[in-house]
């Protein structure tokens, strides 16, 4: 019993509910939300120092013991999850004081941001899959807001679309919980995997395995994308780099967790499905990447190229492949979120999304182009940045697992997306300098700090990736061992 | 019992599947009642015992898929309410309630 745990669920829900009632003060909005964020960072060092120390911590809400009550569960993947997670929306928000704009502030946007935080948050550490299901819920009933809040035409246009591929997979979700009730009889994400590991996983359990894999993603954008491109293209940039970082990520965490802890029986059957959804999105994100001249297509499709990297090497299910998917989760959450700050600072200040419309930015804005500069190093895995520790263990561990298909396709595409990238930086920040300080439609006056912040992560955690390793190899020893979490849970009763 | 959950399923479908707003709308919130229907079936219809584990622990019926109808249903409500208030005021906006006029990136 650890009551750290719900901290990170609760904190943002009720500053938020107290946001909700001082409607018009906009700076109690900012210093509250900044406040929380920072103070759920702050308990996910706790719960990581701990886990560390003590194994997984486990918190049974309302004193009811663990196959009949909700179980909260923090093991170190989560607790890494929810700190980078503080650590991104803590810049995005910081972004957003000086670019969101005073009507989408007044209009409850930090409120909705603490929201998602919650929502968010309680995916990453719930114990039990139809409080899963809750917490996407949250999450995405504040993202839907999110991606209309402001109500131009192509945000409504985009968040209908949004909302109904949204509302269906949750459909989906729910059908799929109520199978997998009537197979096993329980909902206890721990007891499943013991029930499951008794039943023996038949034709039956992998088929509702699979109508899982189909819900998460749809909602990790793992081939199932089309929807996704249009939706985080929409909404204003501070709101786009959040979706970006966090919204895909709790699918594809949803992902590695059933499949890691429940459905782990058949990974002929069912990692190797997921391993040809990631192949299969890389290549159409590369393709999308490569083909479009606007740098906000350009950037989401290279979220979709992310999301296949990261569970290509959870595909490969061997230690190598995961401890590359847990570091290149980290990355991709951090470098996502910069790459969609950097692009939508570029739209600000040009006013146009159009690669052939601008040139020669580096003359004005030298530390934006060298920040992008080192985003795009930092995405495709050039050394010395984080993308590259993540991306030589996630090859490695396909090739040893024998998919040299699924390793290839992966460092093919990461050459596409260095392509990609370094497209959208040689037109906008080479050539001849066309563009004025005249004739800029924004400043840069308080976007940069954010960034740079981002950026400099980036390069403390690829030169230090050595010193968050203690960290990656427990949340890999706890993914690779269901019997820990179980431990954890159960303790003794329900074997 | 399935059987009226694959009618109402087969009802949300053709609907998702038309053109205007209100009819997409609908289509997900008859969807949404088919799941409902579904979880209630999985948990098992008994007939007429109480949700409670006696002393005779025979018969009970199993409350928790009731519980998890009455969470779904609620979601499902709000939701449902969200998506209504948005696409009229996406037809208020966009001036049409047909999605085959909604794709496209001319405008942008």
């Amino acid at each position: 019993m650890n009551n750290y745990v719900v901290l990170p669920i609760i904190i943002p829900l009720i500053t938020g509910m107290v946001m909700v009632v001082f409607k018009n003060n906009i700076w109690l909005h900012r210093i509250l939300s900044l406040l929380a964020i920072a103070l759920i960072g702050v308990d996910a060092v706790f719960l990581l120092e701990q886990i560390k120390t003590s194994g997984m911590q486990t918190l049974y809400l309302g004193g009811w013991v663990a196959p009949f009550g909700i179980t909260l569960v923090a093991d170190m993947f989560a607790a890494l999850l929810v700190l980078v997670a503080a650590i991104v929306v803590f810049c995005c928000l910081c972004y957003a004081f000086s670019s969101i704009g005073s009507e989408r502030e007044r209009n409850y946007f930090y409120p909705l941001c603490l929201f998602l935080m919650a929502g968010v948050n309680g995916s990453f550490l719930t114990g039990d899959i139809f409080n899963l299901f809750v917490c996407f819920e949250v999450l995405l009933v504040a993202s839907y807001v999110l991606v209309s809040l402001g109500g131009t035409k192509i945000q409504l246009r985009e968040s209908f679309k949004y909302i109904l591929v949204n509302m269906i997979s949750s459909f989906l979700f729910l059908i799929a919980i109520a199978y997998l009730y009537a197979i096993t009889g329980t909902l206890n994400l721990a007891h499943l995997s013991v029930r499951v590991a008794e039943a023996g996983q038949g034709g039956v359990i992998t088929a509702v395995a699979i109508l899982f894999l189909i819900v998460f993603s749809l909602k990790a954008g793992l081939f199932l994308f089309f929807w996704l491109p249009g939706a985080y293209s929409a909404p204003p940039t501070a709101i786009a780099a959040i979706f970006a970082s966090l919204l895909t990520k709790v699918g594809i965490y949803a992902i590695i967790r059933l499949f890691s802890l429940v459905f782990y029986h058949e990974p002929g059957v069912t990692h190797l499905f997921i391993g040809i959804l990631a192949a299969v999105s890389m290549v159409l994100g590369a393709m999308g990447a490569v083909a479009y001249w606007d740098v906000k297509r350009i950037i989401t499709y290279n979220v979709v190229v992310g999301v296949g990297f990261i569970l290509a090497g959870f595909a490969s299910f061997s230690l190598v492949g995961i401890r590359g998917s847990v570091y290149y989760l980290l990355h991709d959450m951090i470098i996502k979120a910069l790459l969609f700050l950097l692009g939508g600072t570029i739209i600000h200040l040009t006013g146009t999304g159009k690669l052939r419309d601008m040139s020669g930015l580096i003359r004005l804005y030298p530390q934006l182009g060298w920040m992008f500069f080192i985003a795009a190093l930092s995405l495709s895995g050039i050394p010395p940045f984080s993308g590259f520790t993540g991306k030589i263990f996630v090859t490695t561990g396909t090739f040893q697992s024998g998919y040299f298909w699924l390793g290839g396709i992966g460092l093919l595409t990461s050459l596409l997306v260095l392509y990609s990238v370094m497209k959208i930086f040689m037109s906008v920040f080479w050539g001849y300098t066309s563009f004025t300080t005249e004739s800029e439609k924004g400043t840069t006056k308080g976007l940069l700090p954010s960034m740079t912040f981002l950026a400099s992560l980036t390069i403390a955690l690829g030169l230090g990736a050595e010193g968050i390793h203690a960290y990656v190899d427990l949340a890999v020893a706890g993914l690779l061992d269901p019997h820990i979490y179980i431990d954890a849970v159960l303790g003794g009763n329900g074997r | 019992m399935s059987i009226v959950v694959g009618i109402l399923f087969a009802i949300g479908t053709y609907l998702i599947l038309s053109k205007t707003f209100l009819r997409i709308v609908l289509g997900t919130s008859i969807i949404g009642h088919g799941v409902n229907l579904l979880i209630l079936t999985m948990g098992g219809l008994k007939k007429g015992s109480p949700p409670l584990r006696g002393l005779q622990a025979f018969n009970f019926t199993d409350s928790l898929p009731q519980a998890l109808l009455l969470t779904a249903i609620v979601i499902n409500f709000a939701t449902t309410a969200l998506f209504l208030v948005l696409s009229y005021r996406a037809y208020k906006v966009l001036g049409t309630d047909d999605v085959e006029q909604c794709r496209g990136y001319a405008d942008e």
